[in-house]
């Protein structure tokens, strides 16, 4: 990392842990989605990213880190501070089930797409069609602005958690891509055989990285519940919620650090203007057929993301 | 358990069976001759059934003869996204073309949602408004309808490749793209009209079941994932394996929902499915490769 | 204890019968040539030895241990490397970066992996380019790359695929320099080869496959006049000419 890149680095770190003396609610909130989405794309991004085992099925993992929060909550009095471990956990044996099946069985490309679908797909029926978690009404979490509770009364505490998930998954990718198991990722995505034929368990490691983005996304989960006080199968387990998953690491750039994250700073804003200016002419979901039309230019014209010509214009060397 | 119970069900599938076979043989065409998996699948169905409701209720066309109109315009659209939008990215790796399609799709799907709103809507077709009894069973004539026209596209389809001039291209350029081009067709043509015959299958049957089932912008991506299912059950790339498996699978959801309970009736699809894929990722009817 | 036995292998793909019992050896730190006109068997034979298939029938033993349910990757551990017909290179990391992958297997520590990635870069004369992207290499490069991955894997046993197609006089030469300083250090390679210069003087035993199965075995000098080893090249009319 050159010193231009520590510098730039630091000043948006500082700029962003200081913006809630300064943003009112309204604004913040638009943060804390740009950072939350942030977090999940660099989830994903580890095992579709660096390892191009492309996952159209992540929110899976945010359903079941979600709903294992929620009902320890609920039924058991247990902090989603403590919850959210076990939701991870769960979210990772999902990971491990439908990694082990994919991989074992030499699943690749369209097909293991097909199957990470077909998972999330099966849990939302499961949750809509079983009573104790709620069944299609759901579960609604109550409000109470008690931090233990991973709630807060304003904007401002769902920020610091926001902005914490994003650095602690940045974080990890950026540990990873430095290691062993980045490396070996990155050759898997590049070319499968090659790897295998110098000594790349390939097996073993694309489930590594699928368990490990598995457990980081269902840690989301719990921020999810309590964020939005909403869990509904149709919403949690949902398609939609995949793609939004994809969408940021894709167009900001998938396989690269900052990628996720600089992908959340583009679409997260274009939904709050469409919102704000389209709903009130009464057209809804306008934002998307935005995310719809980027998603197009971007594999057609910056097939690896914004990030790569951005760091090459500002001169950080190779997008890493 | 009542035997008129599972009759019904299993004729209730077999009549809707039309249906799904029509969706996949559209998707298995565009991936048998393309190799592109087309992800706005099902968004392109939505715009089907939506233009067959414009039809009807601004032009009093019904759905049954509407049909044409929307296999026609989607007929278009394919061909142009194919020319302009796929066609750049044909040997790019899969995942860029399954990004690509998903960008369609949330196009597709969102125009939609803007233009008709969220609330699901219906078309009353005066064809269709009786039911027949066949002894203890009973025959929705719509559905009805709808099977016999399904199963007459897709006929007509088969046909198409088999036995015109066009339709042999077709199969030349799916068979062997090089040698194709080599023999002097205009491949990139083939692969727009493929195309855009896929769309339009799945446009026709987008209307087709439009009298049947309520529908709305959100059904998109799911109808996509269920022609997946079909076409991995059937077998990617063959025509008879995805109408057979389009009736496959619509007579097991039909008795899943018998048997199980209506909600989870694509639980049964979903097995099916994940089983092939582990098991016998060819499908029933498909070749490897 | 030959490095590497082979025992009456056999493989059929649907209606071709690809090998046909075949049997050969290598010596530790014995070149061999494997030679044959196309569709001999030769490439799926590789891929018998480096476990991307298994055998119908037959045995294959590296050092003595039998590799069958191996998967390349373990084969790689113990010692067997190979290289591809098509060059695989990563193409989106960098020399370095290509070539760490492949020292990973030994290093204990990834900073150990990087010291050594750059050591077997710069054998293979590929120093200067160690921080370029793999897509940019030329062909001759490439194949220079895929030779040093397979090398930092420290393997007892190289594969070699036609390492040298594609390349002019000038490349071949520096490959087959590469080969002999290569094999200098102790490490025994199998390869096949279609230009007949560099076979013939890199190896010393040559085997010959023709339709699935070995047709003639020795010094690369009598191999060269086999009849038999002609008529599978060439055809009947030309034995005589010979």
């Amino acid at each position: 990392m050159t010193a231009l890149h520590r510098g730039l680095l630091g000043a948006a770190l500082a700029i962003l842990v200081a913006l809630p003396a300064v943003l009112g609610s309204r604004a913040l909130s638009v943060f804390v989605f740009i950072f939350f989405y942030a977090y999940l794309g660099q989830a994903w991004n580890l095992v579709s990213g660096y390892g191009g085992q492309l996952s159209a099925g992540h929110a899976a993992f945010v359903g079941v880190g979600a709903y294992t929060t929620t009902m320890l909550a609920m039924h058991a009095g247990v902090s989603p501070w403590l919850g959210m471990f076990a939701g991870a956990a769960l979210a990772a044996l999902l990971g491990a089930v439908v990694g082990f099946l994919g991989f074992r069985f030499g699943l690749r490309g369209f097909y293991f797409v097909l199957l990470t679908v077909a998972a999330a797909e099966v849990c939302r029926i499961v949750a809509l069609n079983t009573d104790a978690v709620g069944g299609a009404v759901g579960l609604y979490i109550p409000f109470t602005g008690n931090a233990w509770q991973l709630q807060f009364q304003d904007n401002r505490g769902y920020y610091y958690v926001a902005l914490a998930l994003m650095l602690l998954a940045t974080g990890v990718v950026a540990l990873v891509e430095r290691s062993r198991l980045g490396a070996y990722l990155m050759a898997i995505r590049e070319d499968e055989d090659a790897a295998e034929a110098l000594g790349v368990d390939t097996l073993r490691y694309k489930l590594v990285a699928l368990v490990l983005s598995a457990f980081l996304t269902g840690l989301g989960g719990a921020f999810y519940a309590n964020y939005l006080f909403s869990l509904q199968p149709n919403a949690v387990f949902g398609i939609p919620l995949s793609v939004d998953i994809i969408l940021r690491p894709v167009v900001g750039g998938s396989g690269t650090l900052m990628g996720p994250i600089l992908g959340s700073f583009i679409l997260s804003p274009l939904a709050e203007l469409s919102r704000t200016y389209f709903a009130r002419a009464g057209l809804v979901g306008t934002h998307l057929v935005a995310y719809g039309l980027l998603l197009i230019a971007v594999v057609l014209f910056l097939p690896r993301g914004a990030y790569p010509p951005l760091a090459r214009a500002l001169g950080l060397g190779r997008p890493r | 358990m009542d035997l008129t119970f599972v009759v019904q069900g299993l004729l209730n599938g077999l009549l809707f069976g039309g249906v799904y076979s029509l969706m996949a043989v559209g998707l298995t065409l565009i991936f048998g001759v393309m190799r592109v998996i087309n992800f706005a699948h099902g968004d392109m169905m939505i715009w089907g059934m939506y233009l067959a409701w414009l039809l009807a209720t601004r032009l009093g066309v019904d759905p049954y003869l509407g049909f044409v109109a929307c296999a026609a315009v989607l007929f278009v659209f394919g061909f142009l996204v194919q020319r302009s939008l796929v066609d750049r990215i044909v040997d790019a790796p899969h995942e860029m073309q399954i990004l690509l399609m998903l960008g369609v799709a949330l196009v597709l799907e969102n125009v939609a949602l803007s233009i008709f709103g969220p609330d699901p809507r219906r078309v009353r077709s005066p064809l269709a408004l009786s039911t027949v009894w066949l002894g203890p069973v009973f025959v929705d004539v719509a559905r009805l309808v709808t099977f016999g026209v399904a199963v007459g596209l897709t006929l007509a389809l088969y046909l198409f490749l088999t036995r015109t001039d066009v339709g042999k291209t077709v199969r030349a350029a799916a068979d062997n793209g090089y040698g194709a081009l080599v023999v002097g067709i205009d491949v990139r043509r083939v692969y727009a009209v493929a195309f855009g015959v896929g769309a339009a299958c799945v446009g026709a049957a987008g209307a087709l079941v439009a009298p049947i089932l309520p529908f709305s912008p959100s059904a998109g991506l799911t109808a996509s994932v269920s022609s997946f299912n079909i076409v991995i059950i059937g077998g990617m790339g063959s025509l008879v394996g995805a109408f057979v498996g389009g009736l496959l699978v619509a007579v097991a959801e039909s008795l899943g929902a018998v048997f199980f309970s209506p909600s989870l009736k694509e639980l049964v699809s979903f097995s099916l499915m994940i089983l092939i894929l582990l098991f016998r990722p060819t499908g029933l009817f498909g070749r490897r490769g | 204890m030959p490095l590497l036995e082979v025992r009456d292998v056999e493989k059929r793909f649907g209606g071709l019968q690809a090998l046909a019992g075949v049997s050969l050896t290598v010596e530790a730190g014995e070149i061999v040539g494997l030679i044959g006109p196309n569709g001999a068997g030769k490439t799926t034979l590789f891929h018998l030895v480096s476990g991307f298939l298994a055998p119908d029938r037959g045995t294959v033993r590296l050092a003595g241990e039998p590799t069958a349910g191996l998967r390349p990757h373990a084969l790689c551990q113990r010692g067997l490397a190979r290289t591809f017909q098509i060059v695989k290179p990563f193409q989106a990391l960098t020399v370095l970066e290509n070539v760490r992958v492949g020292a990973l297997v030994r290093a204990s520590r990834y900073a150990e992996a990087t010291a050594r990635a750059r050591e077997v870069a710069a054998f293979v004369g590929l120093g200067a380019k160690a921080d370029q992207p793999a897509r940019t290499l030329t062909l001759a490069e490439r194949k220079r790359l895929e030779l040093a991955r397979a090398l930092a894997t420290e393997p007892r046993l190289l594969l070699l695929d036609e390492v040298m197609a594609g390349l002019n006089p000038t490349e071949t030469g520096q490959v087959l320099e590469l080969c002999r300083r290569i094999n200098a250090r102790g490490v025994a390679i199998l390869l096949i080869e279609h230009v007949m210069r560099a076979v013939m003087t890199l190896s010393h035993r040559v085997v010959v496959l023709s339709q699935g199965r070995l047709i003639a075995e020795g010094a690369p000098a009598a191999v060269a006049g086999d009849r038999r080893v002609i008529e599978a090249y060439l055809g009947e009319e030309y034995v005589d000419q010979a």
